[in-house]
């Protein structure tokens, strides 16, 4: 954001400090996310051991930062977009954490997984492939979009999370016509499922920062609202 | 916020001058009635001189002029026929250091009712309990009508103007920076009080705390080098502030 400095140094820092680690934080989640989709496809239990381990580095990430802001808003009294920057950032960490939950889950399921031929059929995990790209584009995209406090790019992500909605739904199409066809895939079909909804998951978590982001930017709380309809109304203005 | 208000006071082409020096440049703004609209800025924005054409109180010094229109109820208060008596018996003003006249406390709400009322004795006690109470001062001084104003503590001084101020029923209350002289208990006793009051009078808040006009207040106007650079709705201008301007001076990067 082109802004000019507070008369306060000590709160851009601060500003920027917590900025700073939401994006950092992100960067923590994406991989995270990448690495319990990999240890997933590679059946790389000690991978999968790993991302377990780091959720607790997600976890306090949103701790420290959710301290900090309370910090600013105790002390600095934000207003106008510094208020909206503190409360986008308070609502982005949870969304994460709850990503690095999800990124977590995806790894416990990939150690259950790994043993035995359960998942000798790789059908099952070719859209868990698909849509783990997309979401994490998304993931990515959105945290850019926070960076540089980018409506239009924010606006676009949003929309993209149809998408992978979309492929959610054929994937749970696929899935059950595996299922129906023989009994013996239910077991590793439900797994596949379950993995596919941690995703779809995660790109709706993408999908609301993306309208904090919309927030920050426009100050308009576009939360629960058609796209079609935000990007009307943030062009009107 | 929805519903359309009725202004109280319309400002059309309000300029002000001290002598050949212009205050105030242009000023168009509606203020709502029965509202609390709050005017912040940096120092000599102008934000104070427009307070004080409200009452007229620049007529008081040689050099001073309005020009333009300020509508009360949509009757020109600058028109050369005002009755500014009457006028400031509509619009009270508080300042901003406490104010109380050297006399008991009773006699300093008396005194303004005596001036525009005749009343008798019970009517009076009932009217200054009345407007004690108002301005939540009633029980702490209820027992000590008698002794003088200046014994209060500058709150309660305080306390003291709004009630004075309240007494002779106005419309609208003017605030010039009614808390800065005081505690953070005391200021928000002040602040309690203008919630409580909203409803009955139109005010209009003068404040150097952005804070306290973003507690307080319905809507504000941001004011800078003698222009309105913004008029919305408190929330609206907190949160999501129109001007640039507005925006670097809530917050804070006026250097």
């Amino acid at each position: 954001m082109d802004k000019e400095p507070h008369i306060s140094q000590r709160f851009d820092e601060e500003l920027h400090e917590v900025h700073a680690l939401v994006l950092a934080m992100g960067g923590v989640v994406e991989e995270q996310i990448t690495n319990a989709i990999k240890a997933l496809q590679e059946s790389d239990a000690e991978l999968a051991r790993e991302v377990i381990g780091r959720d607790h580095e997600v976890n306090g990430y949103e701790v420290r930062i959710e301290e900090e802001c309370i910090n600013i808003l105790a002390t600095r009294q934000p207003a106008a977009s510094d208020l909206r920057l503190v409360m986008t950032l308070i609502k982005t960490i949870a969304d994460l954490e709850r990503m690095g939950d999800k990124a977590s889950k995806i790894a416990d399921m990939a150690l259950a997984m790994g043993h035995g031929a359960r998942n000798d059929n790789p059908a099952f995990l070719r859209d868990v492939g698909v849509m783990a790209d997309y979401a994490l584009n998304m993931l990515r995209r959105a945290m850019d979009a926070l960076a540089r406090a980018d409506a239009e790019e924010a606006i676009a992500v949003a929309k993209g999370d149809e998408v992978l909605n979309q492929e959610y739904r054929s994937a749970l199409r696929r899935l059950i016509t595996y299922m129906m066809e023989d009994p013996r895939t239910i077991t590793p079909a439900i797994d596949a499922l379950f993995i596919a909804k941690a995703i779809e998951r995660i790109g709706d978590h993408a999908r609301n920062i993306c309208e904090y982001v919309i927030y920050l930017a426009k100050g308009k709380s576009v939360r629960h609202l058609p796209l079609d309809e935000v990007e009307q109304s943030i062009q009107g203005k | 916020m929805s519903e359309p208000q009725k202004t109280k006071i319309s400002v059309r082409h309000l300029d002000f001058f001290y002598g050949s020096n212009k205050a105030l440049i242009d000023i168009n703004l509606e203020i709502p009635e029965n509202q609390v609209t709050a005017f912040i800025g940096p120092s000599g924005c102008g934000k104070s001189t427009l307070l004080r054409v409200f009452n007229r109180m620049y007529s008081l010094y040689p050099g001073q002029r309005a020009t333009g229109e300020v509508l009360l109820d949509g009757e020109d208060i600058l028109a050369p026929g005002m009755d500014v008596n009457m006028l400031r018996a509509k619009i009270g003003m508080v300042f901003q250091k406490p104010t109380p006249f050297p006399m008991s406390i009773y006699d300093n709400i008396a005194f303004g009712i005596k001036l525009y009322e005749k009343l008798r004795k019970v009517e009076m006690d009932e009217r200054v309990e009345q407007a004690l109470r108002h301005a939540a001062l009633w029980e702490e001084v209820k027992d000590k009508l008698k002794t003088s104003g200046l014994g209060l503590s500058g709150g309660q001084q305080q306390r003291l103007c709004i009630a004075r101020a309240v007494a002779v029923k106005p419309e609208v209350i003017l605030l010039d920076e009614p808390t800065s002289a005081l505690d953070p208990i005391a200021t928000l006793k002040i602040e309690e009080l203008v919630s409580e009051l909203r409803n009955q009078f139109t005010i209009l808040i003068v404040t150097h705390n952005m804070q306290q006009a973003a507690r307080v207040s319905d809507y504000t106007a941001f004011m800078y080098m003698g222009e309105m650079v913004e008029f919305d709705s408190t929330h609206q201008l907190f949160t999501n502030p129109g001007k640039k301007q507005t925006e670097d001076y809530i917050t804070g990067r006026y250097g």
